[in-house]
C-alpha cells in the first residue's frame, strides 16, 4: 500500500514546504509498511526532481502539459486521483495551501475520503490513524480518527522537522505520468497573473521582517527592507498597513491575510493584536521590536527590545551583514 | 441571479478558547458567537450582487439552533431566506454533503462561501461542494463581478493574484477586498424578523472522522529582553541559541 505525495513546483524547483511534505509522506509510509510515491505536476526537470529521493521518496510521477502551467485545481485534483488509483494508494498527502486545500478537496468527494486539512504532526498508527490539527487559528489543536477507507491529509508547516543530512546522497526515479485532461476543467480563461518576481514569497520565506503602523508611513521603509535583504528575508505588514497602502496587499499578515510559519519573524511596530498573531503563530522564533514595553505581542514573543524601530533597525542591519 | 451564501457561526476572533467535558467539547460559556469574518464578506458581495442583478439571496447554515441570532443578522443584513441544516457540523465532508443536497435542489448561479471557517480553518468546504455539485470553484477571492453568465474574478495566489474570466454556475471562497463589511440598519433588523428560515434535518452521511479530543499550545516560555542600546546582540543570539538564523 504506497502513499501518494502532492509537491508544489516554483519555476520547475520543487518548494521548500514540499519538501517537508515528502519526508512527512515518507514516514507515514515507513509507519505503515508502504512505499512513498510523489506527484509534481508543471515543467521541471528529472535532475530536480530526484531530489525527492533526499527525503524519502522512492518515486516521483511527472504530470507535464502545456494546458498545465497555470494552477488549476479542478484539472490538477483530477490528476491526483488518477496518480491515486494507478499506484493504489490509499493515504494521500498534500501541503497545506490554498491549492492544495482545494485538490485535496476535490479529491476527497471524487474518492469519497476522509479529509483532515491543517495537520501539525505525525499521524498515530497503531490501532486506528488519528491525527492532529491546528484549529482556531492557531489557538487549540483538535486530534481525529479518520475512519475512511482512503484518507487525505493538508499538512502544515514545520510538522515536521525537515533532516537534511542525507541530501545528494539517494535519488528518486523519476517517472513520466501522463493523465487523462478533461476539457471541462479548462472552462476559466486566465486574463492576467501579476507576480511579484525576484521577491521571496511569503509562505515560503525561512525569516520574516514585518512592519506595522509604529513604522508611521511607506517613506520609512527602507531599514526595514535593508534588514530583510541582509537576512535573506521576506517582508510582510500588519493589516492597517496593506489598508492605508502602505504596502501592497499580498504582504499583510494575519487572521485575515496570509498565515506565514518562518523559522524567524520579527515584528517592528506592530502591537500584536490578535488577529495579527492568528497568522504568526506557527513561527518557530518571535522576535519583538516595539517602543511600549506594555504591547501586547511580548507575550508571544522569544526575544524582545523595548526602544524606537528607527534606532533599532540599523543596528540589527549592521550586526545582521557581519555575520555573513 | 440565485445567490447561495454559507456561513458559519464561529467564536469571535478576540475568544479566549477553553474546552469542557475531559476537552471533548468547546467551552462556549461566555464567548461571543459570530458570522465567520470571511463568510461576511461573501455575505456583503452577495448582497450587492442580489441588487444589481434583481436576483434573490438564501444563506445557509448547517449548525445548531444556537446559531440562529447569526442567521437573523445575515437576513438583516440582506439575505431574503435562510436554510438551516439541524446538525452539529464536526466534519468538513459532511458539511459539504449537507450544503451539496441543498443546493442540488435549488440550482444556485452562485455559491459564495468564505475562504475558511475561523474555527476549523480547513479551507475544504467550497471545493468539496463544487465537486459534489461537478462544477468549478476559487479561492480565495479577493474580487468579482458578474455579467450575465459570466464571471470575472481576481484571486490571490502565491506572491501575487491572477484574474480569470469563468462561467457560472460557480462556488466561491471570499477574502477581502471584495466588498465592505455591512452593518443592518433599523428597516434590515426589523424585516428580518419575519424572513423566512427553513430548518431541515441533514441527510445521512457515512462518518469519515471522528473527533477525539482537542488540547491547547504548551504555554510561551518567558520573552528574553534585550536592551535597546545591545539590539546587535541580538542577531547572535538568534543564530547560537535560537539557532534560527
Ligand atoms: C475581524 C478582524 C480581522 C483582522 N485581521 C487582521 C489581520 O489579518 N492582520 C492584522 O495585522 N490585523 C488584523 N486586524 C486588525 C488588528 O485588530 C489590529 O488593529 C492591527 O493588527 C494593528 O496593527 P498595528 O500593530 O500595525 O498598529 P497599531 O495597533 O497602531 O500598533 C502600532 C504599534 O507600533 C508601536 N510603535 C509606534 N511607534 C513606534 C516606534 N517608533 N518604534 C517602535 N514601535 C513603535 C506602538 O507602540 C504600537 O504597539 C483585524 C481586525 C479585525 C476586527
Ligand atoms: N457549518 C457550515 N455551514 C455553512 N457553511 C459552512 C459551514 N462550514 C463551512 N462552511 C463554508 O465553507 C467555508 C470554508 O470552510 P472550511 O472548509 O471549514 O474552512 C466557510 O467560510 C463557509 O462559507
Amino acid at each position: 500500500m504506497s502513499v501518494l505525495i502532492y509537491i508544489e513546483l516554483d519555476n520547475g524547483s520543487i518548494k521548500k514546504t514540499s519538501l517537508e511534505t515528502v519526508a512527512y509522506g515518507a514516514k507515514v509510509a515507513a509507519q505503515t509498511g508502504g512505499q512513498a510515491i510523489v506527484l509534481a505536476i508543471g515543467k521541471s526537470h528529472s535532475d530536480e526532481l530526484e531530489k525527492a529521493g533526499d527525503f524519502g521518496a522512492e518515486k516521483v510521477l511527472h504530470a507535464s502539459d502545456e494546458k498545465l502551467s497555470h494552477e488549476n485545481s479542478m484539472a490538477y485534483a483530477d490528476i491526483l486521483v488518477q496518480a491515486a488509483e494507478s499506484t493504489q494508494s490509499k493515504i494521500i498527502i498534500l501541503p497545506k495551501s490554498g491549492l492544495g486545500d482545494a485538490m485535496a478537496a476535490r479529491a476527497a468527494a471524487k474518492l469519497k475520503a476522509g479529509i483532515v486539512s491543517g495537520v501539525t504532526a505525525l499521524p498515530e498508527t497503531e490501532g486506528g490513524f488519528q491525527v492532529t490539527r491546528s484549529i482556531f487559528t492557531g489557538k487549540a489543536f483538535s486530534t481525529v480518527e479518520i475512519k475512511s477507507d482512503i484518507k487525505i491529509l493538508v499538512v502544515k508547516k514545520n510538522a515536521i522537522e525537515l533532516d537534511e543530512s542525507s541530501v545528494g546522497t539517494v535519488k528518486a526515479t523519476v517517472e513520466t505520468f501522463s493523465p487523462q485532461l478533461r476539457d471541462a476543467d479548462f472552462q476559466a480563461t486566465v486574463v492576467e497573473v501579476e507576480k511579484a518576481s525576484g521577491e521571496v514569497s511569503l509562505t515560503e520565506a525561512q525569516v520574516i521582517v514585518s512592519g506595522g503602523r509604529g513604522m508611521k508611513g511607506p517613506e520609512n521603509w527602507q531599514p526595514l527592507v535593508d534588514l530583510a535583504n541582509a537576512l535573506g528575508a521576506a517582508t510582510g505588514c500588519s493589516k492597517p498597513v496593506s489598508d492605508l497602502d502602505w504596502r501592497p496587499h499580498h504582504e499583510h499578515i494575519g487572521q485575515t491575510g496570509i498565515k506565514v510559519a518562518p523559522n524567524l519573524y520579527i515584528a517592528c511596530g506592530i502591537s500584536g493584536a490578535i488577529q495579527h498573531l492568528a497568522g504568526v503563530n506557527g513561527s518557530k522564533c518571535i522576535v519583538v521590536i516595539n517602543k511600549d514595553p506594555e504591547a501586547p505581542f511580548f507575550k508571544a514573543a522569544d526575544y524582545g527590545i523595548v526602544g524606537d524601530v528607527f534606532e533599532i533597525l540599523p543596528k540589527l542591519t549592521e550586526a545582521a551583514k557581519a555575520i555573513k | 441571479m440565485k445567490i447561495l451564501v454559507c456561513i458559519t457561526n464561529v467564536p469571535d476572533t478576540t475568544s479566549k478558547i477553553t474546552f469542557t467535558d475531559n476537552d471533548t467539547r468547546l467551552n462556549k460559556n461566555g464567548v461571543q458567537f459570530i458570522i465567520g469574518p470571511y463568510d461576511d464578506y461573501a455575505l456583503a458581495r452577495g448582497v450587492e450582487l442580489k441588487e444589481q442583478t434583481g436576483g434573490t439571496l438564501t444563506v445557509l447554515h448547517v449548525g445548531e439552533a444556537d446559531a440562529e441570532p447569526q442567521i437573523r443578522k445575515a437576513l438583516a443584513i440582506g439575505a431574503d431566506d435562510a436554510i438551516r441544516v439541524n446538525a452539529e457540523p464536526l466534519d468538513s465532508y459532511f458539511t459539504a454533503v449537507q450544503i451539496a443536497n441543498i443546493a442540488r435542489q435549488e440550482n444556485y448561479d452562485l455559491i459564495l462561501m468564505g475562504r475558511e471557517s475561523i474555527d476549523y480553518n480547513s479551507g475544504v468546504v467550497h471545493g468539496l461542494v463544487a465537486e459534489m455539485l461537478g462544477i468549478s470553484s476559487y479561492s480565495p477571492v479577493m474580487k468579482l463581478d458578474t455579467s450575465g453568465n459570466t464571471v470575472t474574478i481576481a484571486r490571490e495566489i502565491d506572491g501575487g493574484k491572477e484574474i480569470l474570466t469563468a462561467n457560472l454556475p460557480l462556488v466561491l471562497g471570499c477574502q477581502e477586498p471584495i466588498a465592505e463589511w455591512k452593518i443592518p440598519n433599523m428597516r434590515g433588523i426589523m424585516t428580518a424578523r419575519t424572513k423566512p428560515l427553513k430548518v431541515v434535518e441533514p441527510v445521512s452521511v457515512e462518518e469519515m472522522t471522528e473527533p477525539q479530543h482537542y488540547s491547547l499550545p504548551a504555554p510561551k516560555g518567558a520573552c528574553k529582553m534585550i536592551p535597546a542600546s545591545e539590539a546587535g546582540t541580538l542577531i547572535r543570539l538568534l543564530q547560537t541559541e535560537a539557532k534560527v538564523l
